[in-house]
């Protein structure tokens, strides 16, 4: 039997809430999967409806934080919730991190950016790496349902930093894991995994890198010589996430893009990953004076 | 009755406002406003004319004799009363309002003397009504149970919402960002127009029985096409948001802003008071903004205020062809702003870090008016020179955000992604959807936006009541 408090709430009751505030948006659960990373549960109705893979939210802690986009990584349309992993590198992440159950979220809209491309290709890598091997998972489920073989791959520095490799292997036909200090895997990194993998004789159709800017430009470069159709989920620093600011600008195949509203995702074969990278880098400086205070 | 003929004050009375050198260091309202005293002496230089051009002059027609008349007898209420039957936001935009090109600029004083100070004393009665105290709410009619979805809490937004509750109709504002009031807040600085008059208006709409649903993106969280399953009319009122860039070399390297994020950190974020709030921003030593706009003397009086030890001004045309409200260039110009003006650039170059360094430029001369009627930039041949600089900021225009028009297959859009509307009633290409500001325009005033919003708001009743399209 469904339970009747958990099911979606109808349109009336959504839109009927405080006459100032739409009702905040309420922390369900928050866990660290591995150090550093954290897995953040909220209570989003609306969003949990509509939300795709590919796209992601803006999220601001408290009335004080900054607003910054996260990717999902979960989503339960009958409960009503959204499920994020993120890094805790600075102010603001290192604030989610600090929320519990109960909690009130000052800020999570979406979804936002356009959802990723999903067709039947044949055999897909869907690669990972720190809050993506959250993000991952819900886009090898689709497409796992659409019919295709899907290799999931992880990545990480040590065994202790990899989470989600049961949801993983329960949406994918294969989970290939490699670390930097091999205390699992085959392979030190993604880059060796695809070549072995090719190597093998298993032919890739298409590859979907979503984590770190230097991981996924790897992935990139691994996949450019067998010319094997690479998309990337760009994540350069964000305000609005509507179109608004410009601060996302990433430049593709020579042309300045929004990644908020023309992305998050690209072909990673035509990114301009140096551009891209020194722009993630821009309040370095800042970010550690806001930290400290 | 005979009139006395008036004596004429050839001078506006002057606006105590903070010095320039003390005001670039804070962030507080420059200008302190009329004292009652001084108010009543400004009022009393109207000639009463038997014709008053100032009221065709408004584009929401205040009927400006009437109040001036009230504020020069001291009856404050009767005059902001007056100011509110076609104006819903008096404190705003007797701040912002360009009224050189429009009361002020058609007051028969301004002829041969100053004008009237007609924004002055707007401001001035409804910074009194909001010194009285919380304003009474009006007797409301009974619920229609029309509902109306408003889309956006921007100047056009909230002055659809106010005049359609005070009809009876049930009003939802969505609005995307975590705080309403759209460009008024995350445009135009606290130091020109303070954030707590927005939040007042913004209260006092909901008083009336307005819903605001923040942090919630139509296009995204929900289409058009679903409000209209739920609504009986939707207003589009979401503003031009979509910054436009030169597309010459070196614009993507770190310190090149577009004045949207610059002026969005700094004031919806609350940047300048960084690290008490988290959000960044670059605080450079000489700073240049591109533009002659109101956003570009916004954001070069910012970087001021943000530490610049030098603010420069960069614009293709002349002083004169500068589209920024003449009381905006004079504080800009009181600050101590560098004007390099005939001059555009042509690519920006980097440091070893990938960060901003020098803006690369050519100097203009003027030719042959354009289609703006301004006369237009001709290059001249290798006068090409560099200014040394650690962070830029684009204010070069912008144009409504596609998300809306995207998600939303029936609804027309012009050049730049303009929604096309009829110009009496807001109309849109699609039924029950109706949109004005500069979602309409490309980019105009607060006032227009607000004109519009009048003109919808009356259209949308008519609507409801009639389904007539």
């Amino acid at each position: 039997m469904v339970d009747q408090t958990t099911i979606k709430t109808s349109k009336e009751d959504r839109h009927s809430k405080d006459p100032v505030e739409p009702g905040p948006v309420t922390v369900l659960a928050r866990e660290q999967l591995a150090p550093n990373l954290q897995l953040l549960t909220v209570r989003a109705p609306i969003i949990a409806s509509k939300i795709q893979p590919g796209q992601f939210v803006i999220v601001r802690a408290d009335e004080y934080a900054e607003r910054i986009p996260l990717t999902v990584a979960d989503w339960d349309r009958e409960k009503g919730s959204v499920s994020c992993v993120f890094m805790q590198v600075g102010t603001s992440t290192y604030k989610l991190g600090k929320l519990k159950s109960g909690d009130a979220l000052s800020t999570f809209a979406g979804p936002l950016g356009k959802p990723l491309e999903l067709d039947r290709w044949g055999t897909v890598v869907v690669a990972g790496g720190c809050y993506g091997i959250g993000s991952i998972y819900p886009v090898a489920r689709a497409l796992k349902e659409r019919g295709n073989r899907v290799i999931s791959l992880i990545e990480g520095r040590s065994k202790f930093l990899l989470y989600w490799l049961d949801r993983l292997e329960s949406a994918s036909d294969k989970v290939l894991v490699s670390t930097r200090d091999r205390s699992i895997g085959r392979n030190r990194d993604g880059p060796a995994a695809i070549k072995d993998l090719l190597d093998s004789g298993e032919h890739i159709d298409r590859l979907i890198a979503i984590g770190c800017t230097f991981m996924m430009y790897q992935m990139a470069e691994a996949t450019r010589p067998f010319a094997i159709k690479t998309i990337v989920s760009l994540n350069p620093i964000m305000i609005d996430g509507t179109g608004m600011c410009g601060a996302c600008r990433v430049s593709v195949a020579g042309q300045t893009k929004f990644a908020c509203v023309d992305g998050p995702d690209f072909d990673g074969h035509q990114v301009d990953w140096k551009l891209l990278l020194s722009r993630r880098k821009a309040y370095l400086g800042p970010e550690t004076d806001s930290g400290e205070r | 009755m005979s009139k006395k003929p008036k004596q004429i004050i050839p001078k506006k009375t002057p606006m105590p406002e903070q010095p320039p050198a003390e005001r670039i260091k804070n962030y507080n309202e420059v200008p302190y406003g009329y004292t009652p005293e001084q108010a009543i002496a400004e009022a009393k230089r109207c000639l009463e004319c038997a014709r008053p051009l100032c009221v065709e002059g408004c584009p929401v027609n205040i009927n400006i004799p009437a109040f001036l008349k009230l504020v020069a007898e001291g009856d404050f209420r009767g005059a902001i009363n007056i100011i509110k039957e076609t104006n819903a936001l008096p404190a705003v935009s007797g701040r912002v309002c360009p009224q050189e090109e429009q009361c002020e600029g058609k007051c028969a004083l301004s002829k041969r003397f100053e004008s009237v100070a007609v924004g002055r004393l707007e401001r001035f009665a409804a910074d009194w009504e909001a010194s009285q105290g919380t304003p009474p709410i009006p007797d409301l009619p009974p619920p229609t149970g029309k509902k109306v979805a408003v889309v956006g809490s921007g100047p056009a937004g909230i002055t659809v919402a106010a005049d359609l509750v005070r009809k009876g109709h049930h009003v939802s504002i969505f609005e995307a960002l975590h705080e309403p009031g759209g460009v008024l807040v995350y445009g135009i600085p606290e130091f020109r127009l303070p954030k707590a008059i927005v939040r007042r208006e913004v209260e006092y709409v909901c008083r009336l029985g307005a819903k605001l649903v923040k942090d919630f993106v139509v296009g995204a969280a929900e289409t058009v096409d679903e409000l209209l399953e739920e609504y009986d009319a939707v207003f589009l009122g979401t503003g031009a948001g979509l910054p436009w860039f030169l597309n010459i070399p070196g614009e993507n390297l770190n310190g090149v802003y577009s004045a949207n994020e610059y002026l969005t950190r700094a004031n919806l974020m609350k940047a300048y008071r960084f690290p008490e709030y988290d959000t960044p921003i670059a605080r450079g030593k000489h700073v240049a903004t591109v533009g002659g706009g109101n956003v570009a003397m916004d954001s070069a009086r910012t970087a001021l205020r943000l530490g610049a030890e030098e603010s420069i001004i960069v614009y293709r045309r002349s002083h004169e062809e500068m589209p920024a409200r003449a009381e905006e260039i004079h504080h800009a110009e009181q600050e101590g702003i560098r004007f390099e003006l005939l001059t555009t650039p042509v690519a920006f170059h980097a440091d070893s870090n990938n960060w901003v360094k020098e803006i690369e430029c050519i100097r203009n001369q003027l030719g042959e008016p354009d289609a703006s009627g301004r006369r237009r930039p001709v290059p001249i041949k290798d006068s090409n020179f560099r200014i040394p600089v650690d962070v830029v900021v684009l204010a070069i225009g912008q144009s409504p955000n596609p998300l809306i028009p995207k998600t939303t297959p029936d609804l027309k859009t012009a050049k730049d992604g303009v929604v096309i509307i009829d110009n009496e009633t807001g109309k849109t290409s699609k039924k029950g959807v109706f949109a004005g500001g500069d979602v309409a325009t490309g980019g105009a005033t607060v006032i227009l936006a607000m004109g519009q919003g009048k003109k919808a708001a009356k259209a949308i009743d008519e609507y409801l009541k009639t389904r007539q399209w």
